[in-house]
């Protein structure tokens, strides 16, 4: 168990995952399998995420479950106007997760996961046409949240626990459009720091309605990273005071928004049929504002993210002792708004169709794999609010212009992981 | 267990496989563009100091890497263009050797003072650009700076031993084919599938930017005669501009022929105002009472039938209190100079009021004149002015009747330029509407509006002649919206908020 948690930690050293608004929902096979639904599906310790109340109806002592996602992601772009062209370099991200729950007795459950919930990592290549809103974006945070499950009655319990939220951004750009050092390099930006965190927390409920039918609720709290005294490092840029962008600190709040998820589950015979709709409270993106530590002008990227909603189906078919069968899909509305569809996170809807298999080893031990595949449509969008110039002549500051095309995203995401129960 | 991997190795395969993101209609894919009755694989340019991509005062690499030829042949490249090739300098400093021996300046970076306020300086730094280390031609890009039209056919144009007694070129005589060959048959044995050509510019651009200092020679059908100052007859240009036209449609070639613009419409004309000496009422009055004496003479000149009333009126000197017109001399005035002398003028003052009058609002004062204006040369002499007690020189100012004949010979040529490319079904880009426009109103493009202003308008290098290159991709622009129209084509432009203008930099 310990080498398996060393290999994740490891993987994520080179982490990178897929930008879907930043939020990665890849927390657990078993529930990816059947449209990542889980809010009341009472499986296994992957409820420390979806719903910690549900803890307590676990029926063994001790459930471990650990797993990882591959995620392959790309972004296409092109503009019919200029002819020009760009795809991002396809790396392979893998969020991981790691769920224990614990029977304490009969009422009192309780848990412990670390998962990655939110995450980005996007390459163009350098200098490319929307380089002046990003090259390259990676930006990581793992949750740590200790958990708690209380049976209130027989039929209802609730949960709950504090997350602990650690993460770092590494972010480069260039400064404008143009803006060029005397042999022609383009002047840029890169954005770091690690090490940033903070705490939130979460609280739900599970419902055993009937025999057959489960409804739990989860929420999860808003938080925000706060990068204090970052570095920002400039490079390439001229050497003149029109230009004052020297080395120097930054400040900068990114927030993981808050998460309310509501759903039910329906077992008929060997299947199970589950529903859960998610709100993402994104709207509490409005802008990367980026605050230097010295006379460097600040830079306010406006985002105007909306709240937006994801709707989950998904179906589990028991079809023998040693094999059950998942599949789902879902809906996932993008945030982003129109006019803001900036290339760092080039999220437009969604359509998730999911599916996995569990295989059963011994009475303890299941390994789950699992398979996504998200599903964009072309979209032209575009990002209008790129204020142009940053000390160029006086003529070109406070100008908007607006970077756009057509985008085509494709995300294919195997995970492979295990549940002991003891 | 053993499925279940072997499931997983399989998904995992077909993810890698399938995961770029293809669109529906790829900008890549054959005929997304159409080349329409046109072939664009074999792109020649051919022109002076703009199809060169010559900007702020030089000829440098990353200028060059923006020419409006080059943005050109990169859209080309969608409909079947190929390779575009072209006489690269060596460094981006811009200037030229000769043997070694710095022969031309670098360009000019916009530097600023402690204060923040911006000026042109030259670019310190010592090229590596030699006109001897020749670069092996020809090029896609044969626009060659300086060239007038009659140089494009002119034997010897690019001969090296030529550059030191001035007789040659030395931008041409760095990728010049042979010491005799001409721009035109090295442009020519490229055997063009598709060219432009933009000549003719410097046939009255020389003699504008120098004020007048050259001669009209309208009627003088020898160009051998000519000096660089010049403007050059319409009849030469109409022949040697025919021959070229000729010459590079011979293969079969289409191409876009491309007019002169006008000189009003660059701000090495329009940033200094005519109006430029702010003076006090007091200084006014004193300065008046030394043009007395003149401004009483112009009258006893007319009674002596030496020049005509109107012409006093127009030599008549009166400052006020404000912002006043400087003073300059005007080589179409009659040159009085010995009849005051005759008079009993000493010489030396007869010489600075013998063609002397005050700056007109029609007149154009030059760039370079904003550092002569209000200098003091001598120090000795704390109230010799220029502008003031000391007349501008005729280098400084375009006057309206020099106007008139640089805009007389740039309409002939632009009517030879629209003849010739009806006659010959060839594109024919009005690149003297699109930068009047650009001057008057100037071009909205994503995230500005383009200008003729001096620095801030986004155009116009340093230099007040040369486009930046968001100057030259505009420039570009408009020659595709003609190749298009012309050849019903569908190619696509550029954005010109992504390219540069000035370049900032403090030495």
């Amino acid at each position: 168990m310990k080498k398996v948690l060393l290999l994740t930690v490891l993987f994520l050293a080179t982490a990178v995952t897929y930008a879907g608004g930043y939020r990665v929902s890849l927390q657990g096979n078993k529930a990816l399998a059947m449209g990542h639904t889980g809010v009341a599906v009472i499986n296994s310790s992957e409820l420390v995420f979806f719903n910690p109340a549900g803890l307590v109806y676990l029926e063994n002592k001790l459930s471990v479950s650990v797993g990882a996602h591959g995620v392959l992601a790309d972004v296409s772009y092109q503009n019919s106007a200029t002819g020009e062209t760009a795809m991002t370099d396809g790396g392979v991200g893998t969020p991981f997760y790691a769920y224990v729950s614990y029977q304490a007795n009969d009422w009192l459950a309780f848990g412990l996961g670390i998962y990655t919930p939110y995450g980005s990592t996007v390459t163009y290549q350098d200098d490319w046409a929307g380089s002046h809103l990003v090259n390259n974006i990676a930006l990581q945070a793992i949750f740590v949240q200790p958990s708690v499950s209380v049976k209130i009655t027989d039929k209802f319990s609730v949960g709950g626990g504090p997350i602990y939220a650690t993460g770092g951004v590494n972010f480069n750009k260039n400064l404008n459009r143009t803006l060029v050092d005397l042999d022609g390099n383009r002047s840029e930006v890169t954005l770091e720091q690690t090490g940033i965190s903070n705490w939130g927390w979460t609280a739900s409920a599970m419902l055993k309605a009937s025999e057959n039918l489960t409804v739990g609720v989860n929420y999860r709290s808003e938080i925000i990273l706060s990068a204090e005294d970052g570095d920002a490092t400039f490079e390439n840029v001229p050497n003149s005071p029109l230009t004052p962008f020297a080395d120097t600190t930054f400040n900068a709040d990114l927030p993981l928004p808050a998460e309310l998820t509501m759903g039910l589950s329906y077992k008929h015979n060997d299947f199970l049929f589950a529903f859960d709709y998610n709100m993402t409270y994104w709207s509490a993106y409005e802008s990367l504002a980026v605050v230097f530590g010295n006379d460097t002008p600040d830079s306010v990227l406006l985002r105007n993210y909306r709240d937006a909603s994801t709707y989950r189906f998904g179906l589990q078919y028991e079809a023998s002792e040693s094999f059950t069968l998942r599949g789902g899909y879902y809906f996932d509305e993008s945030p982003v708004q129109s006019g803001y569809f900036a290339p760092e996170t080039p999220r437009n809807d969604s359509n998730g169709y999911t599916a996995g298999i569990t295989f059963k080893v011994g009475s303890r031990l299941e390994i789950d794999a699992s398979f996504l595949y998200l599903q964009f449509n072309e979209v032209d969008a575009s990002y209008d609010y790129f204020v142009e110039g940053s000390g160029g002549p006086a003529g070109l500051i406070n100008q908007y212009s607006s970077f756009g095309g057509t985008y085509k995203s494709s995300v294919f995401v195997p995970g492979l992981g295990i549940t002991y129960k003891l | 267990m053993k499925n279940t991997i072997k499931f997983m190795i399989g998904l995992l395969a077909i993810g890698l496989v399938s995961c770029e993101p293809e669109f529906e209609n790829a900008v890549s894919d054959e005929g997304f563009y159409d080349a329409g009755d046109a072939d664009f694989s074999n792109y020649v340019a051919l022109g002076n100091s703009l199809t060169a991509g010559y900007a702020d005062g030089a000829l440098y690499m990353s200028g060059q890497k923006d020419s409006y030829p080059n943005i050109m042949a990169q859209q080309f490249s969608f409909v079947g263009g190929g390779d575009f090739t072209q006489p690269l300098t060596s460094d981006d400093l811009g200037g030229l050797l000769l043997g070694g021996q710095q022969i031309l300046g670098n360009r000019l970076v916009l530097s600023a003072d402690e204060n923040g306020n911006p000026f042109p300086a030259p670019l310190d730094g010592m090229p590596t650009t030699d006109v001897v280390s020749s670069e092996t031609g020809p090029f896609n890009n044969m626009g060659v700076p300086g060239a007038k039209s009659y140089h494009l056919v002119t034997p010897g144009y690019g001969s090296v031993a030529g550059v030191a007694n001035g007789t040659a070129n030395p931008w041409y005589a760095r990728f010049a084919t042979s010491e005799s060959s001409t721009v035109l048959a090295d442009a020519a044995s490229l055997n063009p599938t598709f060219f432009s050509l933009w000549i003719g510019n410097n046939d009255i651009l020389g003699y504008a930017t120098s004020g007048g200092s050259g001669v009209d020679q309208t009627g003088n059908l020898d160009p051998s005669t000519y000096g660089g100052n010049d403007i050059t007859d319409p009849n030469v240009f109409a022949a040697v501009y025919s021959a070229q036209v000729d010459a590079l449609v011979a293969g079969g070639a289409k191409g876009v022929l491309l007019n002169i613009p006008d000189v009003t419409s660059i701000p090495y004309f329009t940033t200094v105002p005519t109006q430029s000496i702010p003076l006090d009422a007091a200084t006014a009055g004193a300065v008046n009472a030394q043009f007395a004496l003149y401004n009483g003479a112009l009258g006893q000149l007319v009674a002596g039938g030496f020049i005509s009333a109107e012409e006093a009126a127009i030599r008549a000197i009166n400052f006020v209190e404000g912002i006043n017109y400087p003073i300059m001399t005007d080589v179409d005035l009659t040159d009085v100079t010995a009849i005051l002398i005759g008079a009993g003028l000493d010489s030396e003052t007869a010489a600075l009021l013998g063609q002397l009058r005050q700056v007109k609002s029609d007149d154009l004062v030059v760039l370079t004149a904003s550092s002569a204006l209000g200098s003091v040369p001598d120090p000795s002499n704390p109230l010799g002015i220029v502008g003031v007690s000391i007349p501008l020189t005729n280098q400084f100012v375009l006057t309206s009747t020099e106007q008139d004949r640089v805009a007389t010979a740039g309409a002939a040529y632009n009517a030879i330029i629209e003849g010739l490319a009806a006659a010959n079904e060839l594109g024919y880009g009005d690149m003297k509407s699109a930068l009047a426009d650009v001057a008057a109103n100037g071009a909205v493009y994503n995230g500005g509006l383009l200008t003729s202003t001096y620095v801030t308008g986004g155009a116009f290098s340093l230099d007040g002649v040369h486009p930046t290159p968001r100057g030259y991709a505009f420039t570009a622009n408009t020659i595709i919206d003609v190749i298009n129209t012309t050849y019903n084509a569908s190619i696509p432009k550029v954005d010109i908020g992504t390219y540069g203008t000035v370049t900032l930099h403090n030495n």
